[in-house]
């Protein structure tokens, strides 16, 4: 393992050598090299959670999540594999039928990363039995809505509102298949917290779920981000619209 | 003539709790009709108004399942048909019929029949004749073994002649950027 001090340390994903820096990621060095590894609840923005295992690579055979596992020189790693595919396809098709997804009233249509990413993985069908979960919308907000419906429990607002806003406005409660994101005001309600639409929470939902109000369909279905190309061949995946 | 080219493939259409949208969008294929029927010749389908489903190489199932009606057509077609597609949103994972999932059935039938503004005598349908809805909507591949699926609210003409020309060719479906949507 000795490396030329002149060099950069660097690993191999799918036969490419991706040059890394110490103590980064394997999925920031992959995307710092324009390599696309499938992901959801990383933001090269944030600290990795870890939890949506879409990220999942084989290291020197083994599988581990590649938001959260550092490079190592010389490590071999495997991603755009048939074997890790059809295992994201069928993660991605439980977040589907856990939630009510119905991507043709959807205003993140187009703009949804768990959308493009299942179009990435060629998900044909959800596969699975649908929960059909009862979950209302929080409209209370006067600029916002969170359509709980179709949250993936990335906890993105969670760690945007607690590190960057200061607000502790969002928090997953409850564990296993109960998990769910509450919001911190004792009537539950987002009314009834500091929220604000300059928060960096309000821009980071990867999903539909937390939505400005009165800008729906602002770019026709169809006109949106990854409808123009997929996600493997957009850089930073975080758009959001409106 | 063609007298001697290959036996067309049989195919059958149906659209169950849909909105005849995807079959409109199968229009949508435009000219390239001409070329499918040199292929195929349809059974059962809003196209020849035959009202039950024959063996059949293809089965096309629009819509999911809302009613008793709906499961019963869909056995019919799936004891019939070879391969069995589904098409569009309400096919494939319910749809916006589904989204009356989380309302009780009961309080739904009373809000559109008696509750409503204007309903003051109104009454809920029981003729036998109608068939009962179900409790909830369900997508098809929750009662039948599904083949095949086109997703797209409704997907495109291009979509649809993409996956029929694949099978019809002997190859697997395959979409890819651009023609797989969801919305
Ligand atoms: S959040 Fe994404 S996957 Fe869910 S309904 Fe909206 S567009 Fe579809
Ligand atoms: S609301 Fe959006 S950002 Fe927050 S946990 Fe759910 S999916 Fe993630
Ligand atoms: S992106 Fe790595 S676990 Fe979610």
């Amino acid at each position: 393992m000795s490396q030329n001090n002149n060099q950069p340390a660097s690993f191999e994903l799918d036969g490419k050598t991706i040059p890394f820096q110490a103590g980064q990621t394997i999925i920031q060095a992959a995307m710092a090299a324009g390599v696309y590894i499938p992901h959801l609840c990383f933001n090269p923005e944030f600290k990795p959670h870890g939890s949506c295992k879409l990220c999942t690579v084989k290291a020197n055979g083994r599988q581990t999540a590649s938001c959260t596992q550092q490079a190592q020189a010389g490590m071999v790693v495997e991603s755009d594999t048939k074997e890790l595919n059809d295992e994201r396809r069928a993660l991605l098709q439980m977040l589907f039928v856990e939630g009510n997804h119905f991507c043709p009233s959807c205003e993140k249509s187009g703009n949804c990363q768990l959308q493009a990413t299942a179009y990435e993985m060629d998900m044909m069908s959800p596969h699975f039995d649908h929960f059909f979960p009862d979950r209302p919308v929080d409209a209370s907000h006067a600029e916002y809505l969170l359509d709980f419906n179709r949250c993936i429990l990335c906890s993105l607002c969670v760690r945007a509102s607690r590190d960057v806003d200061g607000k502790n406005v969002f928090a997953l409660s409850g564990r296993g298949i109960k998990t769910h994101l509450i919001v911190n005001a004792r009537s539950g309600h987002l009314a009834d917290t500091d929220f604000s639409g300059a928060d960096k929470a309000a821009q980071v939902c990867p999903v539909g779920v937390i939505l400005k109000k009165r800008v729906g369909f602002a770019v026709p279905i169809g006109e949106r981000s990854f409808d123009q190309q997929p996600i493997s061949a957009t850089p930073h995946p975080m758009k959001q619209e409106g | 003539m063609e007298a001697a080219t290959k036996p067309k493939l049989r195919v059958a259409t149906t659209s169950l709790a849909g909105c005849f949208g995807c079959h409109m969008s199968f229009l949508d294929i435009d000219e390239r009709l001409f070329d499918l029927v040199k292929l195929v010749e349809f059974d059962r389908s809003p196209l020849t108004d035959i009202k039950h489903c024959g063996p059949c190489d293809i089965g096309i199932i629009e819509g999911g399942l809302c009613n008793a009606e709906n499961v019963h057509v869909l056995r019919e077609f799936r004891a019939n048909c070879k391969t069995l597609i589904a098409i569009g949103a309400c096919a494939v994972n319910g749809g916006l019929p589904a989204q009356r999932n989380h309302l009780s059935l009961a309080s739904i039938l009373e809000e559109v029949y008696h509750a409503q503004h204007g309903l003051v005598d109104g009454f809920i349908p029981n003729d036998p004749e109608l068939p009962l809805p179900l409790d909830k909507v369900h997508p098809i591949h929750e009662v039948v073994k599904v083949d095949y699926f086109i997703p797209g609210c409704p997907p495109s003409g291009d979509a649809i002649w993409k996956v029929l020309t694949d099978l019809l060719a002997g190859r697997e479906p395959e979409l890819g950027h651009g023609l797989i949507h969801y919305d």
